[in-house]
């Protein structure tokens, strides 16, 4: 079938998705995407997962998407299709997930009226995507769906809706292929200026106390640039830390890197980043659950920005020398001329730079109270990291809480792309739909959803979807039966006043998994862990594993709202040094 | 690092694909990260190319206008972006409809005022004069200052239109 072609509007989506090497899509039928489910039916090479709710097809998606590098795909109906998505492609838009998302809509002449099912999709969906399209016509229909593939992975990747009407779906169209059209108006720079990269390198070889802060983009930019940057890194012999979207771009096993930073990062990590003398952060934007007190935030640096969304540069910390461009061909340049000009880091003030951060090292910042009779949580982590220790394929993703700080903290991330975690948007039931995705992008390896037992109740009917297409993935709850984090701030902020953070009325996860079909496990004296991890990862199925965790722990180390890096809490017995100001109480 | 925070005004030109949303995107960013509109104008400028131009009047801090920019710049829709106020001398004119009700003496005083302004008296009454008036921003406002001590007045304003002087386009 070549272009010119007159297909349906239903039709041209089908070929549209193939021509852009779509596999797979995630969805849910409903009245105003029936003609493009039934084209769905009369073909065999996209392959459909129905999914038991919206929200969980776009995290799903952003699953497949981030353990595959290629775009997510979702198909749903109209109205509350379109906005129950939207919590996903708010998730999507903050943590840079390129998605499309076709959505159904009214036919067109019923638009505005408030017809059955009717939504402002285009309306609710502008903020919450990085662009969005009506179509109308459907001669505009195959033009439009390529120029959504297009803007969702060029640039800084991030979602795109289109909105179909059903009478567009029906109606017989001209088929473009993808390359007789580009937008005319988005060009994203991906290469950058030299003149920039030279003087980088210049600022890199005369620094005494330099640092790497990298995040997410890194690992947007493809597994080259993780590649890139592990030899730049290398190269100079300087410390590394990596965001909560950047784990995985350096590995973790190195010497050199020094953890995650930030609010829940290491010791380690936050004193560098405030003693350094010059930051290179790339693709990372200065999140405020990074910098702690923006006033306070590494007062002493020089600091290189390397990101491929201006926006990102000068947003919240301005910085000395900003460079646009993709990591992969940024790190590239770099290599390149710190090799050509034969450059070598200033060994001696490196030498005490590392002797300096060996002590911060030596607190041992993630240390807890170990204990036989009660399991504690980052115990279970440890023991989970032992199981999947120098397995290559094993993908974690994690809903929000407690339970993906101790994931971060304690589980082992040495290759891009196997990290799935909500960061921006902090959206709790986003781990277990997302397991799913990566599942099918990934058969045959192990996805395992790091769970608290308050936010796997938000999707838990994903585990229907795990059952019906035999996705063998793993659910492991660490059950305190208390929302984590919400308790720790109310600890902190709220003088241990506990409104509303305890999980009353729990199911019994066990038995939950059984009804779904699937396998329940549980874990509630130290001497059981191990057996049940070993059962968990043996078994060929979908699996909830019930860990039963001590209700106490709070996850340190922590930078309380509105403090600096040197200003970290290690642990229970540290307090915060003053109270809390107000500014500091105000942040989330 | 000292940071600029003085608060400053600038025109801000941007060159879109005219669609349907795009001034929603506009006024969403705007609204979605809190930066202040002064005044905004939209029209199709190229129908052959369907381009229209959006006219920014605003105001932050060195940078919140940056970032105003940069946002701006990143829209799917937006082709380009011009900071009139940095990017040299430039020409700024709003247009206004300043209606004037008043009796004797003070009438008068109105047509005399206009006069010297230079607006056109665009509807008559016995006890009303319609002006329209082209000018700057604060051309305008002195305008309207004055005739609001005349009388009753009512006002439409279309916002700056503005271009940059001497040989380069957007």
């Amino acid at each position: 079938m070549s272009s010119g072609t007159i297909l349906s509007g239903a039709e041209i989506v089908i070929k549209a998705l193939r021509d852009q090497g779509v596999d797979t899509i995630f969805g849910y039928p409903g009245g105003a995407v029936l003609p493009i489910y039934d084209a769905l039916f009369k073909q065999n090479q996209i392959k459909h997962i129905l999914v038991r709710h919206e929200q969980a097809a776009v995290h799903a998606a952003e699953g497949y998407a981030r353990s595959s590098g290629k775009v997510g795909v979702v198909l749903v109906t109209s109205g509350p299709g379109a906005t129950n998505a939207v919590t996903g492609l708010v998730d999507a838009l903050m943590d840079s997930i390129p998605i499309v998302c076709l959505t159904g809509q009214v036919p067109t002449h019923l638009i505005g009226n408030d017809a059955f099912q009717e939504c402002d999709t285009t309306g609710i969906t502008r903020p919450a995507t990085k662009h969005n399209y009506l179509v109308k016509d459907v001669n505009n229909l195959a033009r439009t769906l390529h120029e959504a593939f297009y803007v969702a992975k060029n640039g800084r990747p991030g979602p795109v809706v289109i909105d179909i009407p059903k009478d567009v779906q029906f109606a017989d169209g001209v088929y473009r292929t993808p390359g007789e059209s580009q937008p005319k108006s988005y060009r994203p720079q991906v290469k950058p200026d030299l003149n920039k990269v030279e003087e980088a390198v210049e600022m890199l070889a005369n620094a005494k106390r330099p640092i790497f802060y990298v995040g997410g983009g890194v690992i947007n930019a493809g597994p080259v640039a993780s590649q890139l940057l592990t030899q730049l890194v290398r190269m100079t012999g300087y410390p590394c830390t990596t965001t909560l979207m950047g784990l995985g771009a350096y590995p973790a096993h190195d010497q050199q890197w020094l953890g995650m930073l930030g609010m829940h990062g290491t010791y380690e990590a936050n004193l560098a980043m405030h003693g350094c003398d010059l930051m290179v952060c790339v693709g990372a934007r200065f999140d405020d659950r990074v910098t702690g007190k923006v006033s306070e935030f590494s007062p002493n640096s020089k600091k290189i920005h390397i990101d491929i969304d201006p926006s990102n540069i000068n947003k919240n910390v301005r910085v000395d020398l900003p460079i646009v461009g993709d990591a992969a061909y940024v790190l590239e340049d770099m290599i390149r001329i710190w090799k050509a000009r034969n450059k070598r880091a200033d060994q001696a003030a490196l030498k005490s730079w590392w002797d300096q951060i060996a002590v911060w090292r030596s607190k041992d910042c993630l240390k807890y109270e170990k204990t036989d009779k009660v399991i504690k949580p980052q115990y279970a982590l440890e023991r989970l990291r032992a199981a999947i220790q120098g397995r290559d394929d094993v993908f974690i993703s994690t809903e929000v809480g407690q339970h993906q700080m101790w994931a971060a903290q304690f589980l082992p991330f040495n290759k891009p792309n196997r990290w799935l975690t909500s960061g921006g948007l902090g959206t709790m039931g986003y781990g277990l739909p997302a397991a799913i995705g990566a599942q099918i992008a990934n058969p045959g390896a192990l996805c395992i959803d790091v769970a608290g037992e308050a936010s796997i109740q938000m999707n838990i009917q994903e585990m229907s979807t795990a059952l019906q297409y035999r996705l063998p993935v793993k659910v492991f709850i660490l059950n305190n039966q208390w929302m984590g984090m919400v308790r720790q701030w109310q600890e902190l902020l709220h003088g241990s006043r506990y409104s509303e953070s305890y999980s009353e009325a729990l199911p019994d996860f066990v038995k939950l998994a059984d009804a779904f079909g699937g396998v329940g496990l549980r874990a509630t004296k130290v001497s059981e862990v191990d057996d049940v991890i070993a059962e968990m990862i043996a078994t060929p199925r979908a699996v909830i594993v019930d860990m039963c965790v001590d209700q106490k722990e709070n996850c340190f180390p922590m930078i309380p709202g509105g403090k600096a890096h040197n200003e970290m809490l290690l642990g229970p017995a540290d307090k915060v040094s003053e109270a809390t100001p107000e500014e500091g109480m105000v942040l989330v | 690092m000292t940071q600029d925070t003085s608060i400053r005004r600038h025109t801000i030109s941007v060159l879109v694909d005219n669609e349907p949303g795009v001034l929603a995107r506009v006024i969403g960013l705007f609204s979605g990260r809190g930066y202040n509109i002064e005044s905004l104008t939209v029209a199709e400028i190229d129908a052959g190319d369907s381009l229209s131009r959006i006219t920014v009047v605003t105001s932050g801090t060195p940078m919140i206008i940056e970032q105003i920019k940069v946002q701006l710049d990143r829209l799917v829709p937006v082709h380009k972006v011009k900071d009139l106020t940095l990017e040299g001398p430039f020409i700024e004119r709003e247009m206004a409809l300043v209606k004037v009700v008043a009796n004797g003496e003070k009438r008068v005083e109105s047509l005399r005022i206009g006069d010297v302004f230079k607006a056109r008296v665009v509807d008559a009454t016995i006890n009303s004069f319609v002006f329209e008036i082209t000018g700057t921003a604060e051309d305008l406002n002195r305008f309207i200052d004055l005739m609001q001590q005349l009388g009753e007045v009512d006002i439409s304003r279309t916002g700056a239109a503005a271009l940059s002087r001497g040989t380069s386009t957007l």
